[in-house]
C-alpha cells in the first residue's frame, strides 16, 4: 500500500491475494492474467438461464426477495426534500393496501438528499444510500470525490455508491483506480461500499471482469453495473459476469461480497431472470438483500402489481399503486 | 427463506395428441405390418406410451417396391424446382407441428422440452428449409452438369435424436431425388410417424417415403433387400461394422455415421467460464446421448484443478427430472439397456483407479435417470477413456503442451468431434489442422447448422451430412 492511501481504515487485501495488488505491475499483470471471457458463450449462458419458468410458490417468493432487494432511486437534478421524503414514504409502505408487502432495501439519492432521507426513514429500517463521488461522470479531483463522500457519510448515509474512473481504468492506470476506491472505502468508515464500473462505457467483457476483480480487491462490498445515465446499463450477461466473480471471490477468500444490477431493468420478468443468474451463478446465499440488490426506480411498481396479481388472482392496473 | 425452489412447469402432455395405436407407413398409407407389434416406453416413468405396428420382411419389401416405383414415375423426374415446394412444405408443416412433435419426442425418447423444443424440432426444420434451396441447384453443387440421384434409399437412425435424425436422413435423399424407406429406432419410433402425418399433409406422392418401425432384423432386411441402391445408418459402431460387412461387394452405396469419443480440450488461457459451460453442454446435453459428446475432457494440468472444482459447482446446479419440466437441465435415459450400460462402464472407472464425483441433485425414483457423473485422474488407458458411454459421464484427462493435447485427442479409433478452448487464435487454427475430427469447435460445442458437414473419421463412419458435402452422399458422382 502507498502512504498516500493507507489510512487506518483501508483493509488489507486478503491474504491469498495479496501479492496481487503489491505494486503496479503485479496489479496489471493479475487484472490481465485472469480468464478472458467468450461474448458468445456468456450471452449464451445468460440467455439459457432467462428461460427458466418461475410460476406459482416460486414467483410469490420471488416478487417478494426482488422487492427486499430494490435500492428505490431518485438521481435527478430537480429532486427536491418532497419527492425524498414520498420515495422515503413508498420505500417503508410499498403497498399500503397489503401490509405484508416487504420494505425496500434501501433509497438511494444524491448527497444533499441523504439528510433529507434519514430523516424520514429514521427507525425503519430502510437504509439510506448516496451516490457520491462525482457521480455520475466521476470526472474530477480526488479531493472532491472524498469531501462528496464524506458530506454523504456525516450526513448519515448508511450505503455510499461510488463511481470508479473509467478514463484512468481504460488507459491502463489500475493502481490509481485501485488506490482511489480504497480511499473512499476508508472515508466510508462504517458505510457499505457499492462500486458503479459503468460497464456501459468499459466496453468488453474482458474489461468488465477486470474492473469487478480491482473494485473486489481495493475493498468495495458491492460491485454495482451502471449509473443508469449511460446506456446500456445492467444486462444480463454483465450481471453474470460479476456474480460469477463474487463467486470465484468467495472461492479464494472466504468473503462475500455483493452485486447490484442498476438501471434499464423495469419488469417483473425481467428481475426474476436476474434472481435466477443470482441463484444459479453466484449461488443461494447471494439471495439476499445483503448480497443483491436492484438499482431501480420504476421496477418497483410492477412488482406491486404482479404480487397483487398473485395474491388477487387477478391484474388491478397501474392506478392501484402509488406514483412517487 | 433463503431458497429458491422453482415451482414444476410441466408441458402439458396433452399437446402430443398421443395415440393409443401407431401404424408403419408404406406407398402413402398407414397400414397394418405383419411383424410383432411393440410397445414404446416412456422413459420417465417406465409406462407404456403406445403400441406401434412393425414391419416384417415382406413388408419391407412392399415398402422397397412402393419407393421404387415413386422413383422412377414421379420423384425422380419431377424438377427440382417443383420437389422443392414439398420440402419447403414439409418444414412449415414442421414448425406448425412444432409444439405437438416437441412434446411426443420428450415423452418417448425422454429428452428435457428444452431441448425438443429449442434445438430438436426447430433444427430439423432447418434441415428441411436448407435442403428445399438445393433441390433445384444441384447443377451447380460442384457435381457435375447434371447430376442424378441414386435411387431408393434405405435409412436406418438412432433413438438419441428421432426426429432430427430423420431430417438429416430424409431431406437430402429428397431434394437431390431418390426417395426412401426409413426405420426409426426401436424405442423411438412415434415422432418418425408423425412425420409420415406430415408427409400426407403436405400431399408428398405415394411411396416416396416409406416409415417402418421394428427391431435390428428390419435394419437388416432394408441392408440386404436387392432393389436399395444405397444405405444410411446412424448408430453404433458394431452394428455399422455388420452393415459394412453386409453390403460389401454390391453395389450399394454406403453411408456409416457412428460413436464417438470426442475430446474437448481446454488450454490455461481459455475462457474458463464459458469453457466450463461447454464442457457441460458437450457432454450433458441430451443425457450424453450425443455420439460427438465431448466425452474426454483434455483439461492443460497447469489450471485442472481449478477447471474441476468450477465444473464440480456448475454440474451440481443442473436439475435432472421430469423431461416435460421446462426448468430440466438433464431428462432420463432413453431405455433400461441403456442405463444398465452406463452402470457398467462406470463401475470399470471405479475399479480402475478413477475419481468419481457424482452430482448431489435429487433424481427421480422412477424412471431411468442417472446423475451427471465427472470422473477425475483418468487415464489413457481406462476403459471410460477409451470406450464411449453414452450417457452423462465425463472422463477428465489432463496434458501438458499442445502437441500433448493433439497426441491424446488423436488416440482414438474414433473421429466425430472435438472442442478447443484457448483465447489464442492461432493456436485454434494449428489445432484444428491437427485433430482427426469431422467437426472441430472453437470457444463452443455442440453447434449444429444444416449448412456445414457432419461426419467422421475412423470407426465414427464416413460420408457427411449436411451442406454441399452432404448431398455427395444421395448423388451419383
Amino acid at each position: 500500500m502507498t502512504a498516500t492511501t493507507s489510512t487506518s481504515a483501508a483493509p488489507a487485501t486478503p491474504a491469498p491475494l495479496a501479492d496481487a495488488t503489491r505494486d503496479d505491475a503485479s496489479l496489471r499483470r493479475f487484472l490481465l492474467g485472469l480468464p478472458g471471457v467468450d461474448q458468445v458463450g456468456v450471452e449464451q449462458r445468460a440467455a439459457g438461464l432467462g428461460t427458466r419458468s418461475i410460476k406459482k410458490d416460486a414467483k410469490r417468493w420471488a416478487i417478494d426477495t426482488a422487492i427486499s432487494m430494490v435500492d428505490l432511486t431518485t438521481l435527478e437534478g430537480a429532486d427536491t426534500r418532497g419527492k425524498v421524503r414520498a420515495l422515503a414514504a413508498k420505500a417503508v409502505r410499498p403497498d399500503p393496501e397489503r401490509q405484508d408487502t416487504p420494505r425496500v432495501a434501501a433509497v438511494c439519492v444524491y448527497p444533499d438528499m441523504v439528510a433529507t432521507a434519514v430523516e424520514a426513514l429514521e427507525g425503519s429500517g430502510v437504509h439510506v444510500a448516496s451516490v457520491a463521488t462525482g457521480f455520475p461522470a466521476g470526472r474530477t479531483s480526488r479531493e472532491i470525490k472524498l469531501a462528496d463522500t464524506k458530506i454523504a457519510v456525516d450526513a448519515g448515509a448508511h450505503e455510499v455508491d461510488m463511481v470508479i474512473d473509467r478514463g484512468a481504468f481504460l488507459e491502463g492506470r489500475y493502481m490509481d483506480v485501485f488506490e482511489e476506491i480504497q480511499a473512499i472505502k476508508a472515508a466510508c468508515g462504517d458505510a457499505h461500499l457499492k462500486v458503479i464500473l459503468e460497464t456501459g462505457e468499459l466496453a468488453t467483457y474482458d474489461n468488465v471482469r477486470r474492473a469487478s476483480w480491482l473494485a473486489l480487491l481495493a475493498g468495495g462490498d458491492f460491485i454495482k453495473t451502471s449509473t443508469g445515465k449511460v446506456s446500456p446499463a445492467a444486462t444480463l450477461p454483465v450481471t453474470h459476469i460479476m456474480l460469477q466473480a463474487v463467486h470465484d471471490w468467495h472461492v479464494q477468500t472466504g468473503e462475500l461480497r455483493g452485486v447490484k444490477p442498476a438501471g434499464g431493468i423495469r419488469t417483473t420478468k425481467d428481475a426474476i431472470k436476474y434472481l435466477v443468474a443470482v441463484h444459479e451463478v453466484a449461488g443461494e446465499r447471494w439471495l439476499v438483500p445483503d448480497l443483491f440488490r436492484f438499482g431501480a426506480s420504476s421496477l418497483l411498481n410492477d412488482l406491486l402489481l404482479q404480487r397483487r396479481t398473485q395474491v388477487d388472482g387477478h391484474y388491478s392496473g397501474p392506478d392501484y399503486v402509488t406514483v412517487d | 427463506m433463503p431458497v429458491f425452489e422453482y415451482a414444476p412447469a410441466p408441458e402439458s402432455r396433452a399437446i402430443a395428441n398421443l395415440k393409443d395405436h401407431y401404424k408403419p407407413f408404406i406407398n402413402g398409407e398407414f397400414v397394418d405390418g405383419s411383424g410383432e407389434p411393440l410397445k414404446t416406453v416412456n422413459p420417465a416413468t417406465e409406462e407404456v406410451l403406445a403400441e406401434v405396428g412393425t414391419a416384417s420382411k415382406s413388408d419391407v419389401d412392399t415398402a422397397v417396391k412402393a419407393a421404387r416405383k415413386a422413383y422412377t414415375g414421379v420423384w425422380s423426374k419431377m424438377p427440382g424446382t417443383e420437389r422443392a415446394k414439398y420440402l419447403f412444405r414439409i418444414a412449415r408443416l414442421i414448425q406448425e407441428r412444432s409444439r405437438e412433435l416437441a412434446v411426443l419426442e420428450s415423452l418417448d425418447n425422454g429428452k428435457p422440452i428444452k431441448e425438443s423444443r429449442d434445438s430438436d424440432v426447430p433444427t430439423a426444420a432447418a434441415h428441411f428449409f436448407y435442403h428445399a434451396g438445393w433441390a433445384d441447384k444441384l447443377e451447380y453443387a460442384g457435381y457435375g452438369p447434371s447430376p442424378k440421384p441414386l435411387g431408393v434409399a434405405g435409412q436406418i437412425i438412432p433413438w438419441n435424436f428421432p426426429l432430427l435424425m430423420l431430417a438429416w436422413k430424409i431431406a437430402p435423399a429428397l431434394a437431390t431425388g431418390n426417395t426412401v424407406v426409413l426405420k426409426p429406432a426401436e424405442t423411438t419410433p412415434l415422432t418418425a410417424l408423425v412425420f409420415a402425418e406430415i408427409c400426407q399433409q403436405a400431399e408428398l406422392p405415394p411411396g416416396v417415403v416409406n416409415i417402418l418401425p421394428g427391431a435390428g432384423d428390419i435394419g437388416a432386411s432394408i441392408v440386404e433387400h436387392g432393389d436399395i441402391d444405397k444405405i444410411a445408418f446412424t448408430g453404433s459402431t458394431e452394428v455399422g461394422k455388420a452393415i459394412q460387412r453386409q453390403v460389401a461387394g454390391t453395389p450399394k452405396k454406403l453411408t456409416l455415421e457412428l460413436g464417438g469419443k470426442a475430446a474437448n480440450i481446454v488450454f490455461e488461457d481459455a475462457p474458463l467460464d464459458q469453457a466450463i459451460e461447454g464442457i457441460v453442454n458437450g457432454i450433458f446435453f441430451n443425457q450424453g446421448h450425443v455420439c460427438c459428446a465431448g466425452s474426454r475432457l483434455l483439461v492443460q494440468e497447469s489450471v485442472a484443478e481449478e477447471v474441476l472444482e468450477k465444473l464440480r459447482y456448475r454440474v451440481s446446479t443442473l436439475r435432472i427430472g421430469d423431461p416435460l419440466d421446462k426448468n430440466t437441465d438433464i431428462g432420463a435415459i432413453n431405455s433400461a439397456e441403456q442405463l444398465a450400460k452406463i452402470r457398467g462402464l462406470v463401475e470399470s472407472g471405479d475399479a480402475e483407479g478413477a475419481e468419481r464425483w457424482t452430482s448431489p441433485c435429487p433424481v427421480p425414483d422412477r424412471g431411468f435417470f442417472f446423475a451427471p457423473t465427472v470422473f477425475a485422474n483418468v487415464h489413457q488407458s481406462m476403459r471410460i477413456a477409451r470406450e464411449e458411454i453414452f450417457g452423462p459421464v465425463l472422463s477428465v484427462l489432463t496434458f501438458r503442451t499442445p502437441d500433448e493435447a493433439v497426441a491424446k485427442a488423436n488416440n482414438t479409433p474414433y473421429g466425430l468431434s472435438a472442442g478447443i478452448w484457448t483465447e489464442k487464435g492461432s493456436r485454434i487454427l494449428w489445432m484444428a489442422n491437427q485433430l482427426r475430427a469431422g467437426v472441430v469447435w472453437a470457444n463452443t460445442f455442440n453447434r449444429f447448422d444444416p449448412a456445414a458437414p457432419f461426419g467422421g473419421y475412423q470407426e465414427s463412419g464416413f460420408g457427411r451430412e449436411g451442406g454441399r458435402t452432404g448431398l455427395e452422399a444421395y448423388l451419383d458422382v
